[in-house]
């Protein structure tokens, strides 16, 4: 069998059928190196420390060798998200993989989607009240076995659909397990409050899970393995397709931003003596202070204002442009951002409260009140209201960050206005999701702002990259440079 | 003093008689903490118990707890040492005539003169000790490289003095809240915990642990309010402290059962923004029955022990 490919272009790290060289060590390295196909940065030391783990626990319970290596292998909560999923399949696939290597196969009926009038009759009314039970009760290994007689009970009935993610819905619904309240069920049944959706979910993976073993079975071979991004494709996607990858260039920028200013610590000299500093150091010429010591200044961070535009003309890059602001928030403690359609509204407060991004981006769409009546960025009173709102707040060191298409719908662009604030502003930078060879067109007037700021095209994450480079590289610190 | 633990039952075991109830991965962790010789990053929302584990670890392994709180503009005179540099003066001065400038200055930069600061006193100690770097995102990416050196080697090099390596292995716990991104490198060197808010079930053993006298119902109750109100979209969700400050409350107040009333009245124990305050009295104080209500329907509304 030949390797299949992923679609990001890469060559799977294994024929998934064939043994692993290398024993248990090599199949580690194997996981290691899908667990890098998917993002998390896996270092050999990591690595390392997952072999030293493993050696020092039992082996007996999976949970505690699944424990020992998400404490290595994973450094972060969503990374740990990642490793739970992919364990999951890689072990699945591993021991799938080594069935069929070894010609291992169910001798009765079981879990068997195809299997048509053989195997025992079901009582299916029975069947789901069993399930409803187990899963309430959270007992994992009842409802693995349910799970397969679920699907040996769905297969009798002959509506298997071959497709594995459709099949996993109808045998739910044909379970009648849902998480919403039946009441016109009688009052014993245990499906009469509703199933924990925790617990549904669980035991869907586990369906899912049976009817792919059952797949492979049929099929003698294990399918490709697909790269799983469903925790990206719960956002939108747009111009910038994979959300990884900007989150990937938003780290960096993180990084330079939080350590961007050291250089210029240390070059200007300033009038504070460190009294405590200056003693320690004549020590080490008599006790006279030839040497004077001053106080380490701490950096002085930019203050920054950020604008982003979440109208609709750009709804696929605003959740890009958010998830910067999001990165933003991280390295800037004096920063305010705002979100924009027909009027402004500021949402500091939301970014430093809350810490997981997709909650920030619901919060921002529920009650971040932009007074969104016609859906069209009205940027002239954007201006006024923003200049409002920081007049007095903005001065040579503030630097202005507006993300936005330019688009004004016709209306009047008040570039006027703009203009006073970049004035007052240190400096002011524009992103705009549109590719260069739009700008001008139809409503946009980027040109009109364009003369008070730097525009940069941004609707890759190379660009982006181009962007921090330029925010970066100066220092944001030193107003002097400009 | 108990040698290092054999399993990560063990760990379990001994951290449930000093106390601690923890989570099944929290014992494996702390377990290969002490195994591998290596840093453990606990995260987790505040509250949640990531500064009790380094105590309960030390208590189980009778070990001194050695505590450095991090803050902005910590440095390395308080976190690593320092020299005492009036006693260095003092010398100085003591021995001004007649001595030779080079015993002065071998004798001036000598341990006699070094004040120890957590991290120096967790490495030199003759005894094992437990590390604990309280919030570490709260200092800056310049202290942190400084603390590679100690976490990966678990020596400190003094240029004066040359390097001090550990006498023992401390036991490192490092804990977040996350409100920073830590290095990389940083992190490359740590194992990794996180530690979220418990479940209903491992709550309620651990308020039943720190509060014996709170009638069962009572306290199964208390953690189902304390799960109810930690859903909303709080500004400060309640920790298990406060759940367990509220279950001390409660029986202090004597009450039988949690109603609307009583829980307007001690809402202030778990809840302490002003905003946050509205939001559950609003959606949870309601759902809660009330006292006239309730004296009716008392006897169908208690639950059994096992429930």
């Amino acid at each position: 069998m030949s390797a299949p490919q992923t679609p990001r272009g890469r060559p799977a790290p294994r024929p998934a059928t064939g043994a692993v060289p290398g024993g248990f060590a090599g199949q580690l390295l194997a996981f290691g190196e899908e667990l890098r196909l998917e993002g998390v940065a896996v270092g050999t030391s990591a690595l390392l420390d997952a072999v030293a783990a493993l050696e020092a626990i039992e082996w007996t319970s999976q949970r505690d060798f699944r424990d020992a290596l998400a404490a290595t292998l994973p450094k972060r909560q969503d990374e740990r998200r990642v490793f739970e999923v992919v364990f999951d399949r890689f072990f699945f696939r591993a021991a799938a993989a080594a069935a069929l290597r070894e010609d291992v196969h169910e001798q009765d009926g079981g879990a068997g989607a195809d299997r048509e009038g053989d195997g025992p009759d079901l009582d299916l009314e029975e069947l789901r009240r069993q399930i409803a039970e187990a899963i309430q009760a959270q007992q994992e290994g009842q409802m693995r076995d349910l799970a397969r007689l679920a699907i040996a009970a769905f297969g009798q009935r002959g509506q298997g659909s071959g497709v594995v993610g459709v099949d996993v819905q109808r045998i739910r619904r044909s379970l009648g397990l849902q998480a919403e309240p039946q009441t016109d069920l009688p009052p014993d049944d245990p499906r009469r409050d509703g199933i924990p959706r925790d617990g549904l979910r669980r035991f869907e993976a586990l369906l899912r899970r049976e009817l792919e073993r059952a797949q492979i079975e049929r099929n003698r071979s294990l399918p490709p393995s697909r790269p799983l991004n469903e925790l990206d494709r719960a956002l939108p996607s747009g111009p910038l397709q994979d959300l990884a990858a900007v989150h990937r260039v938003v780290a960096v920028l993180r990084r330079r931003l939080a350590t961007q200013g050291m250089q210029a610590r240390g070059h200007r000299h300033h009038a504070h003596v460190d009294v405590r500093r200056t003693m320690r150091a004549s020590l080490q010429t008599g006790g006279v202070p030839v040497v004077l010591k001053y106080r380490p200044r701490r950096p002085r961070r930019p203050e920054i204002y950020v604008l982003c535009d979440v109208s609709t003309s750009v709804t696929s890059a605003s959740v890009f442009f958010l998830s910067v602001l999001h990165a933003l928030h991280d390295s800037f403690r004096k920063m305010r951002s705002f979100v924009f359609i027909e009027r402004i509204s500021e949402v500091t407060d939301i970014f430093a409260t809350e810490r997981n991004f997709r909650t920030v981006s619901e919060r921002i769409g529920k009650d971040a009140g932009v007074a969104d009546v016609s859906g069209y960025t009205d940027y002239g009173r954007v201006w006024s209201e923003f200049r409002a709102l920081v007049e007095d707040d903005l001065h040579p060191r503030a630097t202005v960050i507006v993300l936005g298409d330019a688009r004004t719908n016709g209306r009047d662009p008040r570039a006027d206005i703009f203009a006073g604030i970049a004035a007052k502003a240190g400096r002011t930078f524009w992103l705009n999701p549109e590719p260069r060879l739009y700008w001008n067109y139809g409503d946009s007037v980027i040109a009109a702002y364009e003369r008070y700021c730097t525009a940069f095209e941004c609707w890759t994450t190379r660009q982006l990259e181009d962007f921090v480079r330029a925010l970066t590289q100066p220092g944001l610190a030193p107003p002097a440079t400009r | 003093m108990p040698g290092l633990p054999d399993s990560a039952l063990d760990v379990a075991a001994g951290l449930r008689r000093v106390g601690y109830l923890p989570g099944d991965s929290t014992a494996l962790v702390a377990f290969l903490a002490t195994r591998l010789g290596k840093p453990v990053l606990v995260e987790g929302p505040a509250g949640v118990g990531k500064t009790e584990l380094a105590k309960a670890l030390a208590a189980y392994l009778g070990r001194e707890l050695v505590r450095l709180q991090c803050y902005e503009g910590l440095d390395e005179a308080k976190a690593l040492y320092e020299w005492n540099y009036r006693k260095q003066l003092l010398r100085i001065q003591a021995e001004a005539d007649g001595t030779g400038w080079d015993r002065v200055q071998d004798d001036i930069f000598g341990e006699e003169f070094l004040l120890p600061r957590p991290l120096m006193t967790a490495i030199a100690s003759e005894e094992p000790v437990v590390l604990l770097i309280d919030e570490i995102d709260k200092t800056d990416q310049e202290f942190e490289a400084m603390l590679l050196e100690v976490l990966s080697d678990f020596q400190i090099s003094i240029p004066e003095l040359g390097r001090v390596d550990s006498r023992t292995h401390p036991v490192v716990l490092l804990t977040s809240n996350n409100s920073r991104e830590l290095t990389e490198a940083l992190k490359r060197r740590c194992l990794y915990l996180w530690l979220d808010y418990p479940s209903l079930e491992h709550e309620l053993e651990i308020v039943r642990l720190h509060a014996p006298e709170l009638p069962q119902a009572v306290a199964l109750r208390l953690v189902e309010i304390i799960g109810m109100v930690r859903e909303l979209d709080l500004k400060k969700p309640p920790s298990i402290a406060e759940s367990i400050d509220w279950a001390r409350t409660l029986l202090l107040l004597g009450v039988e059962e949690i109603d609307a009333d009583v829980f307007t009245e001690t809402l202030s124990v778990i809840v302490k923004h002003r905003t946050d305050l509205d939001i559950v009295t609003e959606r949870v104080g309601l759902k809660l029955p009330r006292a006239e209500v309730l004296a009716g329907a008392a006897e169908s509304d208690v639950r059994s022990p096992d429930a």
